[in-house]
């Protein structure tokens, strides 16, 4: 069984060969220091904010920093532009509270890089959606058959791209 | 930017915070002055003088996942500290285990192996057929005479049906190809045959030893990949516990190994000299054996310009793209083309 979590929400949205390597754990070694850094950011940008915001597990899935006053999820991105990924990740969040009796929930992105915001909610009717993403990833991460690449700009600043790339010219 | 450290002379190594302190140590159990490595900056040590640890420095390089090599008085590799496996992926090692117990995808692979180091042998002898031939009245054949037999050998490798067939395939590639050593670097060394335990004679000594570190260069590599590397489709697991090590080195020696050393006897930077022949065995002098492993280090970081990828990689870097090909293979992405040496 795989749980999904916001990381692969994000993949999923991005690059669905990126999700199953992740899912299936292979990973790039190099992928612990953009962790670190992403963790980095967090201490840098917001080094008061541990008191308020709580980090919670949600059927199994981790949400690290949650106002519970004001029912507020926090992402913060070090990416230097927005993006539909990010609002689906934090979708999924909004989701998952929602699942667990948490009413009107609303998550806020933040791009410390760019000094911008992005407000995310999640409406009733944007429920199905969310559980189509997540019965999605369940099927692909435990089928057999790693997706294909995609041909994208993408690729270049993916931490998969010499695996995904590397290839001998016949 | 993490690189392998190579210690030559004896001394003791211990933790000091989040460095390592190496002490020389002299002959006469003289302490010399310490060094100090900041762990982030290390990668393998390889050990070549004798060294004295404890328990609590392997403590610190397996949580850091350092490799420790050894090698013994006769430039042997002896063995390695290998840290706790940490990059696990179920299915990786599913798959890979499936590929070594089905014998039609197995030689598959191995055949795949014996391809990529047969293509290489024959880069580095067209390169060196060429520069005799530029050889004003040269009259010797060896070395095109051996590229037609490697080649020949080269396109049966599809016949093999099984891995001794492969094998002995690959036995006589290396031999026709080990005949050829002569022809290149006769003048100054003679390899006389190859022979391995314990190496006969200079270069004999040389391709032991250079061999041993394109071994534990792809060693270290795949530790930092979620291939286990004592699952291998060539080489019979067990043949040493690492053999899939051995798999992808054979792929490589040509390239990293024997050019090198062709090179520097040509350049004289290795002469009779460097090397103590003594009773039924060859062993390279201290200085010689530093030389040619600061060679081999910065074989490994010289770059190319990678055709597929469209950057500059290093050597060492080649390594690891041939594991994440291997790993595609066996996961069903892609299959394996080994990599084939253009220039
Ligand atoms: S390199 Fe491209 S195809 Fe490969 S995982 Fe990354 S985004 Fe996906």
């Amino acid at each position: 069984m795989h749980t999904v979590t916001g990381s692969l929400i994000g993949m999923y949205h991005i690059c669905k060969r990126e999700m199953w390597l992740h899912a299936n754990h292979i990973r790039m070694e190099h992928n612990s220091e953009l962790v670190a850094e992403g963790k980095q950011l967090h201490e840098q940008a917001y080094p008061q904010r541990a008191e308020r915001y709580r980090e919670i597990i949600l059927d199994g899935s981790k949400i690290d920093f949650y106002d519970p006053y004001d029912k507020v999820v926090h992402e913060i991105k070090k990416s230097d532009k927005l993006e539909h990924s990010h609002v689906a990740q934090v979708q999924f969040y909004l989701y998952l509270l929602r699942r667990n009796g948490v009413e009107g929930a609303t998550g806020l992105i933040e791009y410390p890089k760019l000094r911008q915001t992005q407000t995310v909610r999640l409406e009733e009717e944007d429920v199905p959606m969310v559980e189509t993403w997540v019965q999605d990833i369940e099927r692909i991460v435990t089928s057999e058959q790693c997706p294909d690449r995609i041909a994208k700009s993408k690729c270049r600043s993916c931490s998969y791209f010499d695996f995904c790339y590397a290839t001998e010219e016949p | 930017m993490k690189q392998p450290k190579y210690l030559f002379n004896a001394g003791r190594m211990s933790r000091k915070d989040n460095t390592l302190k190496f002490t020389p140590v002299d002959e006469d159990g003289k302490e010399g002055t310490p060094r100090y490595l900041p762990i982030e900056q290390v990668g393998d040590l390889y050990v070549f003088g004798s060294l004295d640890a404890n328990s609590a420095l392997y403590n610190f390089l397996g949580q850091e996942g350092i490799a420790v090599h050894f090698f013994n008085y006769y430039e042997h590799y002896t063995g390695s500290f290998m840290p706790r496996e940490y990059l696990l992926a179920g299915k990786m090692q599913v798959d890979q285990t499936k590929h070594y117990l089905a014998p039609k995808k197995r030689i598959e692979i191995a055949r795949r192996f014996v391809e990529g180091a047969a293509n290489n042998i024959l880069r580095v002898l067209k390169y060196y057929e060429n520069r005799t031939r530029s050889t004003p009245d040269c009259v010797d054949s060896t070395l095109l005479d051996a590229i037609l037999t490697v080649e020949r050998l080269l396109a049966s490798v599809p016949t093999a049906t099984d891995v001794p067939m492969l094998m002995g395939i690959e036995g006589n590639i290396r031999q026709t190809y080990y005949d050829t050593f002569d022809a290149i670097v006769g003048a100054t060394f003679c390899l006389d045959g190859r022979s391995k335990r314990p190496p006969r004679n200079e270069l004999n000594a040389l391709i032991s030893f250079g061999n041993m570190l394109c071994y534990t260069a792809c060693l270290s590599t795949i530790y930092h990949t979620q291939l286990n590397p004592t699952i291998s489709f060539l080489h019979e697991p067990g043949a040493r516990r690492y053999s899939l090590a051995l798999d992808i080195a054979e792929v490589f020696k040509p390239i990293l190994v024997d050019r090198l050393i062709f090179r520097m006897i040509n350049k004289r930077q290795l002469q009779p000299s460097d090397f103590r022949v003594e009773i039924g065995s060859c062993v390279m002098k201290e200085a010689a054996r530093k030389r040619f492993v600061q060679g081999f280090d910065e074989q490994l970081k010289e770059t190319i310009k990678h055709r597929v990828l469209g950057r500059s990689v290093s050597y060492r870097h080649l390594i690891k793209l041939e594991c994440y090909k291997l790993q595609k293979h066996l996961l069903g992405v892609e299959e394996y083309r080994p990599f084939k040496a253009w220039w």
